[in-house]
């Protein structure tokens, strides 16, 4: 089975994020939606796994993050869901 | 005295720098393909600069992972001299060889100029010769040049002597407005803490000739003859 695995990636809090700084100040403040306070970008992969179960594959991809250094564990932080089968 | 500068798929300041060590620094050095696995003839690395695999997934990581990289990760271990310049910086903080990380420019543009830098320890191999607070003056061109570390992490930095070079005005003061990209504290180079690893953004290679350089600068060639001496005393 194959089960699509969504990988984000940013970064940390304490590093600044100034593509989502300019898209919060000089698009959406000026553009009239003063109700959003912060907006942080993000790297999306989309993963297409191979598993027996939705766990394997959020398991594989988990390793292969770590292992390959996939996210940059000095700035970002990287969260993992899975879609389930595709 | 025989120095390797890697080539990677997108190097593109590999051939300057080999100019600048064979016809002005006078030593011998040769392109090293990537996919090389032995090294062990050369008593130096230098790591050039570029846009490796185009910076996909993030600049340097995928280079970081390429068959030469474990050679230079022994050679590291060893105490011989590796310079990281530029792209060359991306990779050995993603090879883990040198802390922190390197984020996109403050601007989100790519940017291309002259720049002071002060000299703020002379740990590493490369700036034995240079004493600290000297000003130098080489250019830099990235996008992804903001150096970001966790501060508990930065703390031992600077305990250790690890921050090499800040962007700084002519004087040697640091400021927001002599800061290109936005770089924690201003920092555009690091080394390991045993100072034979340093990677910064700036180019030694476009800074070694006058004759090329708006300030007649060739300050980078101070770095590359600091390498040179130590390597040949080892």
């Amino acid at each position: 089975m194959v089960h699509l695995v969504k990988v984000v990636i940013e970064n940390k809090a304490s590093a600044r994020d100034p593509e989502g700084e300019t898209i919060l100040k000089d698009l959406l403040i000026k553009g009239g939606y003063e109700q959003v306070k912060a907006v942080r970008t993000a790297k999306l992969l989309k993963m297409w796994v191979e598993a027996d179960s939705d766990k394997d594959a959020k398991e594989i991809v988990s390793k292969l993050c770590d292992e390959l250094r996939v996210y940059n564990p000095v700035a970002h932080t990287c969260s993992i869901s899975v879609e389930g089968e595709k | 005295m025989k120095i390797s500068v890697i080539q990677f798929p997108g190097s593109n300041c590999d051939f300057d720098t080999v100019h600048v060590l064979n016809n002005v620094m006078k030593v011998r050095a040769d392109l090293v393909w990537y996919k090389s696995e032995d090294l062990r003839s050369y008593d130096a690395v230098i790591l050039p600069g570029g846009f490796s695999y185009g910076d996909r997934l993030r600049a340097g990581i995928i280079a970081a992972h390429s068959p030469v990289m474990e050679e230079v990760r022994k050679m590291a271990k060893d105490g011989y001299p590796i310079l990281g310049i530029c792209n060359g910086f991306q990779i050995l903080v993603e090879a883990g060889l040198l802390p922190g990380s390197l984020l996109r420019n403050s601007s989100l543009k790519f940017v291309c100029k002259w720049v002071s830098l002060s000299v703020m320890s002379n740990k590493s191999v490369f700036t034995k010769k240079l004493r600290e607070g000297d000003v130098l003056k080489m250019p830099i061109a990235h996008n992804e040049g903001r150096y970001f570390i966790e501060e508990s992490d930065l703390k031992e930095c600077y305990r250790k002597r690890q921050v090499v070079l800040k962007y700084t005005d002519d004087k040697g003061r640091v400021s927001e407005l002599s800061n290109p990209n936005g770089s924690i504290d201003s920092i555009a180079g690091i080394c390991n803490d045993e100072g034979n690893v340093l990677g910064l953004m700036p180019h030694p290679e476009r800074a070694s000739e006058g004759l090329l350089s708006p300030f007649n600068s060739d300050d980078g060639r101070l770095l590359f003859s600091s390498m040179i001496e130590y390597a040949s005393e080892r």
